[in-house]
């Protein structure tokens, strides 16, 4: 505390030299999806057409929903590893209650929500670890998923079918609704007036207590947030899949971390970024499993790859941010 | 200020607040007056941050009166304390690091809403830093995190004295010159004077006692959790103030046991050379072996630093440190840096001596518990039994615990960084007599205490400020006036 207050007091003032370190960071999210993309583009030049980023993109847009959605627990320094089973939850309910009784299903995804709200009025209120409350609650999810499928099936309702292929003009579907899901988180997150709170509450809690905030509200809005998203997340996983498997959301947990991680933000401290976090979801989602086919690396090496493209891409991020410190 | 007439904006009765077995309020009688500029000061837990907790509605106080504009205030809390004109500049800053300056007005003010916000929020910050830091150079686009701490502090300060739907009657500042040069320190002192001819009322907390003298028009001084002393600033000089902070009826001296302690000063071997990061001069701290060493000054100064760079350099070398035997450190937070909440009083003993507790690659589970046995005696841990979790003692158990642990290990050194905090006076005295014990046996300790009355136990005292030593007293030199006197000179 002393010694990094003494460290600040002996760096000289220079704001201008953060802004340029800070830009370049911003920046680095989207370098590293430009150069996936270039990569895609060397080796093979047809995939970069509409068609082609349909076919890439294609689930890349649930995977950003679902780095949303884990951006806003982060935004409040907490985590959710429960995201992933919970989208394969919802896209149980959306695969087989939401075709066959509208009613009970649309209410089920509205108690999803609240049951979200709900986990994060108990982080709060017991002062629990999230990461606890919600490993646990993966199991819970993942087993009311079995239960409602116990084997893969059901099908999507026919309006959300159509909507996840809709076809714009010129540009391929999955960039229109990244775009749309970055700018609505950034307005909802970074321009809003109360998202200013909700990002304070991540940067210093006492400071939002203390000028008269209720913590309990914003950890309550932030998780029923990640809620949202989650359910939004899994329809449109299943619209894309049009079938549903209770393990079908596993992988997101560790990929809607990596996503936000990736797009800027950090575990602690409120920083994050809604636009990163979805470009960073997009790089994850491209360098998965197109990239890696196209350098013909073996599905068995493709995790193992995934996992050093990540570490590539945040030892860059400390480099800068070291050079940044050095005087 | 305002004559005769003027009005009363807060007044405290009998107002007490405890912590545990801690007096940190005792009974407080407090009032400030429209237009008003009251200087409060006392040396370190005399009660002044938690007294303008209670006001700013961060802390309930346990029992007293509270009464604000001539209303006796009952459900007190940071939102009516805002409501009702008080506002606070807290030591340490309460500004979001993330978000940036235009943001954290926002932050402060729940009226600056509607889709211009931002540019409101910066408007409003930047016309206060303007009015109150001209050239500044902060823009209200700027991250917190990048901004120097001074910056910082001056943000929040100008924050306090923003208004938008909620009036500013009271703002209290409590050390807000802490991380300002001179040239700011006297633009915000002398914008508080503007602001309390125009009927604001301030509370100015600060150990640069020249500063409060300079722009208060009454003095409050507080000491063991009372009001002690109030009065007109005129009233008032240095050494009128430093008597009321420190007490002036004379202590015990223990001549004896001084001049035998000066007597065997250069005797021994020294133990411990070292400098502080922050001395400019030639001066350090030196320890020589079966001295008491006590290091002082008001908290922060340095002290733990210090300890902390001489514990490093009995494992590694370090620039300006000189260490010639093991060394063990009794941690003053016991929550974050001395128990292990999970283990038993056994093993939270026993861990500083694993290499001599081993029985070929394993702990001996009899000679640990040999040794604790042998220290819960000696020191007396009250406790039925060893295997007990450490959290099942008392805050002055735990202490004689994390005692045990350093006195029964190798370390020749013993490092105590404020290690009586919040513990019972008969603990203490327990644990003064086994210190001065354990130092006639031979063993050197080094010692820094908040309580400037603990320093009668040591041989020698060093006395930091600004990570420096600016004073170096012999046990017979040694008053509460030298001490309190060199941690404030120089404002």
């Amino acid at each position: 505390m002393t010694a990094s207050a003494l460290a600040a007091r002996a760096a000289a003032p220079d704001v201008r030299r953060f802004k340029i370190r800070r830009i370049l960071r911003a920046l680095l999210p989207a370098f590293s999806l430009a150069l996936v993309i270039a990569a895609i583009a060397y080796l093979n030049p047809r995939a970069i057409s509409y068609f082609g980023f349909n076919l890439m993109l294609n689930l890349a847009i649930p995977i950003a929903l679902a780095t949303i959605a884990q951006m806003f627990v982060i935004a409040g320094n907490d985590l959710d590893l429960s995201i992933g089973s919970f989208v394969g939850f919802v896209g149980c309910v959306a695969a087989t209650w939401l075709r066959d009784q509208p009613l009970i299903g649309g209410l089920t995804l509205v108690g999803c929500v609240l049951a979200y709200a709900a986990l994060g009025a108990l982080v709060y209120l017991r002062n629990l670890p999230s990461i606890v409350v919600t490993l646990g609650m993966s199991f819970v999810w993942q087993g009311l998923a079995i239960l409602l499928l116990p084997k893969p099936g059901g099908r999507a309702p026919d309006w959300l079918l159509s909507f996840m292929s809709f076809k714009p003009p010129l540009v391929p579907f999955p960039i229109v609704a990244a775009i749309l899901i970055a700018l609505v988180a950034h307005i909802g997150l970074m321009r809003s007036s109360y998202g200013a709170i909700l990002r304070g509450s991540g940067g210093n809690a006492a400071a939002i207590s203390r000028a008269g905030w209720s913590l309990f509200k914003a950890k309550v809005v932030l998780f029923g947030l990640t809620g949202f998203f989650g359910v939004l997340s899994g329809l449109a996983l299943i619209g894309i899949t049009t079938s549903a498997d209770a393990n079908i959301g596993n992988g997101y947990t560790l990929l809607s971390i990596a996503g936000v991680i990736l797009g800027g933000g950090e575990f602690v401290g409120g920083r994050v970024s809604p636009i990163g976090a979805v470009i960073g979801a997009l790089t994850l989602a491209m360098a998965a499993s197109p990239l890696l086919t196209f350098m013909r690396i073996p599905p068995d090496w493709q995790v193992a790859a995934n996992g050093a493209i990540l570490i590539i891409v945040l030892a860059a991020r400390v480099l800068i941010s070291q050079r940044g410190a050095e005087r | 200020m305002a004559g005769g007439t003027s009005l009363n904006i807060v007044k405290l009765e009998g107002v007490e607040k405890h912590f545990g077995a801690v007096r940190a309020l005792d009974g407080v009688d407090f009032s400030i007056d429209q237009g008003e500029c009251v200087g409060l000061v006392g040396h370190n837990g005399a009660g002044k941050s938690t007294l303008m907790n209670v006001l700013a509605g961060t802390l309930a106080p346990g029992a007293g009166r509270l009464v604000i504009n001539g209303e006796e205030q009952r459900d007190y809390s940071p939102t009516r304390a805002k409501a009702l004109g008080v506002r606070c500049v807290f030591q340490e800053l309460s500004l979001c690091p993330n978000l940036t300056v235009a943001e954290n007005a926002r932050v402060f003010h729940a009226a600056l809403t509607g889709l211009n916000w931002r540019k409101k929020a910066g408007r409003l910050i930047l016309d206060k830093l303007d009015e109150i830091f001209p050239g500044h150079g902060v823009n209200p686009g700027d991250l917190i995190q990048d901004l120097s701490i001074g910056r910082r502090q001056m943000i929040e300060v100008a924050r306090a004295f923003t208004a938008t739907d909620e009036p500013v009657r009271l703002v209290i500042l409590d050390e807000p010159t802490s991380s300002l040069d001179a040239h700011t320190a006297g633009q915000l002192l002398s914008f508080v004077r503007r602001v309390v001819a125009e009927g604001v009322s301030c509370v100015l907390i600060s150990h640069l006692l020249g500063e409060i003298l300079g722009n208060s028009d009454r003095i409050v001084v507080m000491r063991d959790g009372k009001a002690v002393a109030s009065g007109q600033a005129k009233a008032f000089d240095r050494e009128k103030l430093m008597a009321a902070m420190g007490g002036a009826e004379e202590r015990k001296k223990k001549a004896a046991a001084a001049s035998l302690a000066a007597a065997r000063r250069g005797e021994t071997p020294v133990c411990v050379r070292a400098r502080p990061a922050g001395q400019k001069s030639e001066a350090q701290v030196v320890a020589r072996q079966g001295e008491i060493i006590g290091l002082a000054g008001l908290a922060g100064h340095g002290q733990t630093d210090l300890l902390l760079d001489i514990f490093a350099a009995a494992s590694r070398k370090q620039p300006g440190v000189e260490v010639t035997a093991p060394v063990a450190l009794v941690a003053g937070d016991r929550q974050s840096d001395g128990v292990f909440p999970q283990w038993s009083i056994l093993e939270n003993i026993g861990v500083r001596s694993l290499r001599n507790l081993r029985d070929g690659l394993l702990i001996s589970r009899r000679r640990e518990e040999k040794l604790a046995e042998f220290w819960r005696d000696k020191i007396g841990i009250r406790t039925p039994d060893l295997s007990n979790n450490i959290l099942s003692l008392s805050g002055g158990n735990q202490q004689k615990a994390l005692f045990a642990r350093a006195l029964g290990s190798d370390a020749r050194i013993i490092l105590m960084d404020d290690p009586m905090r919040g513990v019972d006076v008969g603990t203490k005295l327990e644990v003064y007599d086994l210190i001065r014990e354990e130092a006639r046996a031979g063993r050197t300790f080094l010692w820094y205490t908040t309580e400037t009355e603990e320093l009668q136990n040591c041989d020698h005292v060093y006395i930091f400020r600004n990570g420096a030593i600016v004073a170096d007293l012999a046990r017979d030199a040694l008053s509460e006036e030298k001490v309190i006197e060199s941690s404030f000179e120089a404002g």
